[in-house]
C-alpha cells in the first residue's frame, strides 16, 4: 500500500488539533472505494424508494374511500314517473335525469340525429329503450346542474355558462365539449325498477 | 435594551427595530404591514371559529349558523373573519399596485416581487377553499366549477378531478380535506411572509423617488412603527364599518342556503377579489385556454422583473410609463366588473377587448417601453 498522502492544515480550514490530526487527513485506502461506494449507492436507492412510498400511499389516501365507492348503485321505482315528466334521483352524490319521453319527444331526438353535433351520437345508442332517457345530470362544462324543458331545444339548458341540449340530452349550443354522459343501468324485476351502476344491459 | 442584543432577539431588533428605512417612504409603503396584520387577524379568528366548527356535510351549514346566533361573540368572530378575507385582498392589491407603480419589482429587488407573488397564490388558494367551508350554495357550486377546471387537463383532467374530490363529486371528503387544508396553509403564508422580509431587507426597502437610500435611512421604531399604528387605526374604522354595519355586503346571498348537489343557483359569482381572473377565464372560448390563460395572468406578475425594460424604477420619472399604469388599473376595474356579469353581449366583448389588453401590456407594451424612453431621454431639440 503507497503512504497515504495529507492534506495540509489549511486546505480544512479548520485549525483545531482533530480536523487536522493525521487520522483525519489521510485519503483513504482507494482499494476500499467500491465497496464504500456499493454501500452508499445502495442506501441512497433505498431512501429514495422508501420516499416514493411515502409520498405514493399519501397521495392514494385522498382518493375515493371504500365506502364512498360502495354507494355505487341505486334501484329506482319507474311507476312513479309518469309519461312526459322526469324525475331527479341522487346516485353518487350527483343528480341523475330519468326522463319518461313522450312518442313526440322520441321522433324529435331521432330527427335531431341528423343535425350538426359537436359529439355526434345517435339517439338510439344513448338509451336502451326509448321511452326511457337516463342522463347524469351534470353539465360536461364545468360540472353544474342543468334545468330540465329549458333552451333552445327543448332538452335542458345549464345556467352558469350557458350549455343548451336537446331531448336526447346532446351537446348543441354553448360551452360544454359532450354530451351529457349516460351513467351504466339496467332495468330489473320485470321492466318495473331501473338499476342505476352496474353494468348496462341491451 | 440588553436582552434585545441576543442572538434570535436580535432578529427582531434587526428587522422591526433598528432596520434601517428610507426616511422618504410615504403611505403607500404602510401596506405591507397592514398585510402582516390581515394574516394575523385571520389565523387568530380562524383558530377561534375551528373549536365551533364541524367539518362535515350535514353538519358544516349548521355549525356556522350555530356560530351566527349560540356562541357567545360569535357572529363578531364570524363576520371578521369573512370581511378579514376581503379586507387581507383590498390591502395586499394595494401593495402589489405600489409596488408596480414604484418599480418595486425591479433588481435588486426581484426575489422579494416573486415571493410575493407566490403567497397571493396561496391566498387565492386558502380564501377559496375557505368559502368552502361554510358549505351553502355558492360554497358547494363555486368549488364544483372551479375543481372542474382541472378537468381542462387532457388525458388525466378527470382522474385528476375525482382524486381531488375524494369521491364523485364535491361531497364529504372534499369538505373534510378542504378544512385540514384551510387551518394549514395560512401557516405556509406566514413562513412565506418571512422570507419575503428577509429578502427585503437583504436588499434594503425602495422609496417613491426609486433612486438608492443608503445614504438617507432611519431607524424603523420609532418612526415607521409609529406611522404603521397610525395607519391601523384608519385601517381598523374602515374595517370595522364592514364587520359592524354592512356585515354581509361583500358576500352573496345564495351562501345562506345550504348546499344543494341537485340545484344549481342561476348565477354562480366567486367573491369579488376573484372576479377580474374569472372574467379571463370566462373571456376564452376554450375550456383549457380559459384556464391557462387564468393561472397565466398571475404567473406573468412573477416574470415581471425579467420583462420590463426599464433602468427608471419610479414612475414619478415616467410620465408615458405613469399614463399606461393607470390604464392598467382601469383595465382591472373593468375585468372585475365583467366577472360578475352574466356571459352576455355586450359583456363577452367587452372582457375579451380587456384581456388581451391585460396581456399585452405586460407582453409587449412594458418590455418595449423602456427602449422608447431611452430613445426619447437622449433625443436632443436641434
Ligand atoms: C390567509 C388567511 C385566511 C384567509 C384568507 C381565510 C379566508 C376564509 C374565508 C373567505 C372563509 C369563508 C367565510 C364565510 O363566508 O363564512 C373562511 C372560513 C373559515 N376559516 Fe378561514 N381564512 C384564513 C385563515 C384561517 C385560519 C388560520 C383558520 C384556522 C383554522 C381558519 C378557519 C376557518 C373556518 C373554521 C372557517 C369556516 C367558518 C366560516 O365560514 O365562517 N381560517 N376563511
Ligand atoms: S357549467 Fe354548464 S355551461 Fe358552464
Amino acid at each position: 500500500m503507497e503512504t497515504p498522502d495529507y492534506v495540509t492544515p489549511l486546505e480544512t480550514g479548520y485549525k483545531d488539533d482533530y480536523h487536522n490530526a493525521p487520522h483525519f487527513n489521510t485519503r483513504g485506502d482507494p482499494t476500499k472505494r467500491a465497496f464504500t461506494y456499493l454501500v452508499l449507492g445502495s442506501s441512497k436507492f433505498i431512501a429514495a424508494s422508501a420516499a416514493r412510498v411515502l409520498i405514493l400511499k399519501l397521495i392514494y389516501t385522498m382518493s375515493a374511500s371504500a365506502d364512498v365507492l360502495a354507494k355505487g348503485s341505486v334501484e329506482v321505482e319507474l311507476g312513479s314517473i309518469p309519461l312526459g315528466e322526469s324525475a331527479t334521483i341522487k346516485w353518487r352524490g350527483k343528480p341523475v335525469f330519468i326522463r319518461h319521453r313522450t312518442p313526440d319527444e322520441i321522433t324529435l331526438a331521432a330527427k335531431d340525429d341528423q343535425a350538426e353535433l359537436r359529439d355526434p351520437q345517435l339517439d338510439s345508442e344513448r338509451s336502451v329503450k326509448p321511452e326511457w332517457l337516463v342522463l347524469l345530470g351534470v353539465c360536461t362544462h364545468l360540472g353544474c346542474v342543468p334545468i330540465a324543458n329549458a333552451g333552445d331545444y327543448h332538452g335542458w339548458f345549464c345556467p352558469c355558462h350557458g350549455s343548451h341540449y336537446d331531448v336526447s340530452g346532446r351537446i348543441r349550443k354553448g360551452p360544454a365539449p359532450l354530451n351529457l354522459e349516460v351513467p351504466t343501468y339496467s332495468f330489473i324485476e320485470d321492466d318495473t325498477k331501473l338499476l342505476l351502476g352496474g353494468e348496462t344491459q341491451r | 435594551m440588553r436582552l434585545i442584543k441576543k442572538p434570535l432577539f436580535n432578529i427582531v431588533n434587526n428587522h422591526l427595530i433598528d432596520y434601517p428605512t428610507p426616511i422618504n417612504i410615504h403611505y403607500a409603503w404602510n401596506f405591507g404591514f397592514l398585510s402582516a396584520m390581515c394574516l394575523i387577524i385571520q389565523i387568530v379568528t380562524g383558530i377561534f371559529l375551528a373549536m365551533h366548527y364541524t367539518p362535515h356535510v350535514d353538519l358544516a351549514f349548521i355549525s356556522v349558523e350555530h356560530i351566527m346566533r349560540d356562541v357567545n361573540f360569535g357572529w363578531l368572530l364570524r363576520y371578521i373573519h369573512a370581511n378579514g378575507a376581503s379586507m387581507f385582498f383590498i390591502v395586499v392589491y394595494i401593495h402589489i399596485f405600489r409596488g408596480l407603480y414604484y418599480g418595486s419589482y425591479a433588481a435588486p429587488r426581484q426575489f422579494v416581487w416573486v415571493i410575493g407573488v407566490i403567497i397571493l397564490l396561496l391566498m387565492i388558494i386558502t380564501a377559496f377553499i375557505g368559502y368552502v367551508l361554510p358549505w351553502g350554495q355558492m360554497s358547494l357550486w363555486g368549488a364544483t366549477v372551479i375543481t372542474n377546471l382541472v378537468s381542462a387537463v387532457p388525458l388525466v383532467g378527470d382522474s385528476i378531478v375525482a382524486w381531488l374530490w375524494g369521491g364523485f363529486s364535491v361531497d364529504n371528503a372534499t369538505l373534510n380535506r378542504f378544512f385540514s387544508l384551510h387551518y394549514l396553509l395560512p401557516f405556509v403564508i406566514a413562513a412565506a411572509s418571512l422570507v419575503h422580509l428577509a429578502a427585503l431587507h437583504q436588499e434594503g426597502s425602495g422609496n417613491p423617488l426609486g433612486i438608492d437610500a443608503s445614504s438617507d435611512k432611519v431607524p424603523m421604531y420609532p418612526y415607521f412603527i409609529v406611522k404603521d399604528l397610525l395607519g391601523i387605526v384608519a385601517f381598523i374604522i374602515f374595517f370595522s364599518f364592514f364587520v359592524y354595519f354592512s356585515p354581509n355586503l361583500l358576500g352573496h346571498p345564495d351562501n345562506y342556503i345550504e348546499a344543494n348537489p341537485m340545484v344549481t343557483p342561476a348565477h354562480i359569482v366567486p367573491e369579488w377579489y376573484f372576479l377580474p381572473f374569472y372574467a379571463i377565464l370566462r373571456s376564452i372560448p376554450h375550456k383549457l385556454g380559459g384556464v391557462i390563460c387564468m393561472i397565466f395572468a398571475i404567473v406573468v406578475l412573477a416574470l415581471l422583473p425579467w420583462i420590463h425594460s426599464t433602468e427608471i424604477r419610479s414612475s414619478r420619472f415616467r410620465p408615458i410609463y405613469r399614463g399606461l399604469y393607470w390604464s392598467m388599473a382601469a383595465c382591472c376595474l373593468i375585468l372585475g366588473w365583467i366577472g360578475g356579469m352574466p356571459v352576455e353581449d355586450p359583456y363577452i366583448i367587452i372582457g375579451q377587448i380587456a384581456s388581451v389588453y391585460y396581456f399585452l401590456y405586460f407582453l409587449v407594451i412594458l418590455p418595449l417601453l423602456g427602449s422608447l424612453e431611452k430613445f426619447l431621454l437622449s433625443y436632443k431639440i436641434n
